[in-house]
């Protein structure tokens, strides 16, 4: 049995149906993040975990011990909330003693464990302030702080650098992997920000309507992504129609291309994958079909461009400047093809208009 | 042309004060006032005060009118808390109908709500002391919920779960996160109900039965045998009783605003 697994649950509101037999494992000592759209269940998922609600159906496991009935107080759990959620009547040392005062330790046991956190969240010398005088930043790491002390063996982060600013949320990222590291626990993280999930953890989960659409590695999602959700949802790609003629040869926009992928049989339909910064723009008649630049967007590191090729606005990624109206061929080597069924269920369909 | 502007608005603003407190203001002198006479100033005198302790009628209607406004708004405070939380965790739709249904006894005429809880105790009960701290804390009960709903309101859903998470039992979470919290607005919601309890008079005749004065009613009683000195003493006191209940209420509010900062 896994460290933390969901055995068929499900869980509904109002009769609107969030996760439908939903099975997950969690190995120990990784960091997970759920990642999906708003509505998807992942936030569900985590509450589920959590203790603060019930399934409607199906059980929850942590460590082989049957945990769907235990209340959170009483679950070897602790929950960092997105809106931090510190005790605006306490000070900054009380909001971390909480746990521990509701668990008799000794007062010097306290008093170690909260200039422990202070430091491993930066916040040393903070234990008189009132919680009014901390930036969001700072209220975030207290409510941190104040979930590790209780030494958790699971952590859940809900959306918890959801309200940063760009650059707090990037420094909080490294933090948060830092004391992961430090604290050698399991680590639950919520999301709907595909660059934090891309960064921080060992394995995502991409949620979608109450259903998981792929768990794998941040590589495994971004170079595999298994269905036209997660490849839309996890960066920007451009997926068009095609036809696989046989093992490594693909058909899309009128041209045969040749690619990596097999095992799909023979004249099948699919979704071809592209990323972006994987389209190599060349002189006209050097790629597999020439186009048009229609649009060039500077973003910094790169350029945004639209060009119109085979019927189809492609978006490419390039760091070299084009006209608008400029002729150009495109190329794509056929490791970067990526070949994805297309979607059986309806679910999977309606996923695909959604977007 | 600033300078008359301010001119006018402070006039005018004097003018709102003279009409609002005006009458107040001829009453609190005459019960200082050491004459018989209403239009003649006699000299200062306490002696309309010393004479309400002497008037057992009086010291009677003023241990009733403790006694009643303790009780009615201590038992308004627990129930009206009781309530607010009990609807700050419905159903939005069904919050908003039990919210309709407190509003109305504020809204309503307090004769009507006088007379038809006279009727309705009159079926059950014998009037006296006991149904008019019934019918006190009726119409107090509201005033408590309003003001405990908005902190209640103030207060993050996640604070309670947070407690939980930590390994608070929920009367543990109640008492050391959600209490401290709501605790000025119940500490209002009790004053407000001992203001609207002290000054009731309506309610209170229909609802008191024979024999049973408060303060207000014995006023009444007594200014239709003849106005005396001693009623204005007596009003006095109930005025200033009421406008130190508001100042305690205000003054609690910016209090705890400064903490915060």
């Amino acid at each position: 049995m896994e460290f933390i697994q969901f055995d068929h649950v499900s869980k509904s509101y109002d009769k609107q149906l969030v996760l439908d037999e939903l099975d997950l494992y969690i190995k120990e000592n990784t960091f997970v993040t759920l990642l999906g759209p708003s509505g998807c269940g992942k936030t569900t998922t985590l509450r589920l975990l959590g203790g603060f609600e019930k399934p409607d159906s199906g059980k929850i496991y942590l460590n082989g011990n049957d945990i769907t009935a235990l209340p959170a107080n009483l679950r070897p759990i602790n929950t960092v909330f997105q809106k931090y959620a510190l005790f605006p009547h306490m000070t900054i040392e009380e909001n971390i003693a909480f746990g521990l005062n509701i668990q008799k330790k000794s007062k010097e046991y306290i008093q170690d464990k909260i200039k422990y956190a202070l430091k491993l969240v930066n916040l040393d010398g903070f234990e008189k302030r009132s919680i009014d005088s901390l930036s969001g930043g700072q209220q975030q790491r207290i409510a941190i702080a104040r979930a590790i002390v209780n030494e958790p063996k699971v952590l859940l982060l809900d959306e918890p650098l959801g309200a940063l600013d760009l650059k707090l949320r990037q420094n909080m990222q490294y933090e948060l992997m830092k004391i992961k590291q430090e604290l050698g626990i399991t680590f639950l993280y919520v999301t709907h920000d595909q660059e934090e999930a891309l960064t921080m953890s060992d394995t995502i989960v991409v949620m979608n309507q109450g259903y998981i659409q792929q768990i794998g590695t941040p590589e495994d999602i971004y170079n595999e992504p298994e269905n036209a959700f997660v490849a839309d949802f996890i960066g920007e790609s451009n997926i068009i129609e095609g036809i696989m003629i046989k093992d490594e040869l693909v058909s899309f926009l009128g041209v045969q291309v040749p690619c990596v992928d097999k095992g799909f049989g023979t004249m099948k339909p699919v979704d071809v994958v592209i990323r972006p910064e994987d389209v190599e723009l060349g002189a006209p008649g050097k790629g597999f079909m020439d186009g048009v630049i229609t649009d060039c967007l500077f973003k910094g590191v790169h350029y945004e461009l639209d060009v119109q090729c085979g019927g189809y606005e492609w978006l490419v990624h390039t760091t070299k400047y084009f006209e608008i109206g400029q002729h150009v061929s495109l190329n794509v080597i056929p490791f970067n093809i990526q070949i994805m069924n297309k979607p059986e269920s309806e679910d999977e369909e309606v996923m695909k208009e959604d977007e | 042309m600033i300078n008359v502007k301010k001119g006018a608005s402070y006039f005018y603003l004097g003018l709102v004060f003279l009409f609002l407190y005006a009458p107040i203001l001829v009453l609190i002198v005459l019960s200082f006032n050491n004459s018989m006479s209403r239009t003649v100033w006699g000299g200062f005198t306490f002696k309309w005060y010393l004479n309400l302790t002497s008037n057992d009628d009086i010291m009677a209607a003023l241990g009733t009118t403790i006694r009643i406004t303790l009780s009615s708004s201590i038992l308004a405070t627990i129930l009206g808390t009781s309530a607010a939380i009990g609807i700050h965790y419905m159903k939005k739709r069904h919050a908003a109908i039990m919210l309709g249904a407190t509003n109305i006894p504020l809204l309503n005429a307090d004769i009507v709500t006088g007379i038809s809880l006279m009727l309705l105790f009159t079926r059950f009960t014998p009037l006296g002391e006991f149904s008019v701290v019934l019918a006190h804390i009726a119409f107090s009960v509201p005033y408590v919920i309003f003001n405990v709903l908005p902190r209640l309101q103030s207060l993050s859903e996640a604070c309670y779960e947070a407690a939980m998470d930590l390994g608070a039992t929920p009367t543990y979470a109640f008492a050391k996160v959600v209490w401290p919290e709501i605790f000025p607005g119940v500490l209002s919601g009790f004053l407000m109900a001992l203001t609207m309890s002290l000054d009731d008079f309506t309610i209170t005749y229909f609802t008191k039965g024979a024999g049973v004065n408060t303060l207000s009613t014995m006023l009444y009683t007594q200014l239709r045998k003849g106005i005396q000195p001693e009623l204005y003493a007596l009003s006095t006191i109930l005025f200033l009783l009421a406008f130190v209940l508001l100042l305690v209420i205000n003054f609690k509010g910016e209090g705890k605003k400064e903490v915060a900062k």
